[in-house]
């Protein structure tokens, strides 16, 4: 299992740097993480998807879609994308430290 | 790992739902991806962009053998209606967006769609027609242009 050291943490993440593990995972690393996604700066509207992330995870073992994530994060699709313009669930879900959402819409 | 796909076109040329909807969760997956998408609609996948239509698409239960229906009994009137409300409530149960939201839904990913010349020419179309989020209409041309680098899927 690969790993990856976030704000001087060491972390297993799998081949594509999704933790493996997400209780490894502190709020000082979604900083570290994004960086190396290229978003420079987390904006409290960042934050609020990331945390919803993080919230559904907890609730329901798997991260939302993003249809799922635009009708519930508060958060338009348009600005999902400009948020995270890599895949908004995607990459908020490795930057929340969870594993990838699977869903096909 | 093997190189990545970075950027798709989909050309999705059937007016049916189940003609249209494969290159419609094809684009917005792209997207989901990271990947940069484009969408052509050429022929009868107009439809799909079409202001006045994109509403009323119907799956086909003629000449259709995966339905599992008697093609007799699937030119009956007012089948081809029953047969395309099941599908889509069942579609809204899983959550799968209606055609219309569904383009809207792609455009706001910031996947660009695209009419046909060819086409709108032969239905008299004009992009007035057309949704708003259609960016242009463009020919077969154009198209290769704005698909150069990627890979080109057609549906």
């Amino acid at each position: 299992m690969p790993a990856a050291s976030y704000a001087g943490t060491e972390v297993t993440v799998n081949d594509e740097g999704f933790f493996t593990d997400p209780g490894q995972w502190t709020e000082a690393m979604a900083p570290d993480i994004a960086s190396r996604e290229g978003i420079t700066e987390l904006t409290d509207r960042h934050w609020q998807v990331i945390k919803l992330m993080r919230h559904e995870y907890e609730a329901k073992g798997t991260g939302p879609t993003v249809r799922a994530l635009g009708k519930t994060s508060g958060v338009s699709i348009k600005e999902l994308y400009e948020l995270f313009p890599k895949g908004p669930a995607k990459i908020a879900a490795k930057i929340a430290g969870i594993p990838k959402p699977r869903g096909c819409i | 790992m093997a190189a990545k796909i970075e950027k798709v076109s989909i050309i999705i040329s059937k007016g049916s739902l189940e003609g249209i909807y494969p290159g419609l969760i094809m684009a917005n997956g792209a997207r989901a991806e990271g990947i940069e998408a484009n969408l052509f609609f050429t022929f009868f996948g107009l439809d799909t962009i079409h202001k006045a239509r994109h509403e009323h698409i119907k799956l086909a239960t003629v000449g259709n053998p995966g339905l599992h229906l008697a093609t007799w009994a699937g030119g009956l009137p007012g089948v081809a209606s029953v047969m395309t409300h099941y599908m889509t409530h069942k579609m809204d149960q899983l959550d799968i967006p209606s055609i219309p939201e569904f383009i809207e839904m792609i455009a706001d990913t910031g996947a660009g769609l695209y009419g046909c010349k060819a086409s709108a020419d032969l239905f008299g179309l004009t992009k007035d027609d057309l949704i708003d989020q259609v960016k242009d209409i463009i020919t077969v041309g154009e198209f290769y242009d704005l698909a150069a680098g990627g890979e080109i899927i057609f549906t």
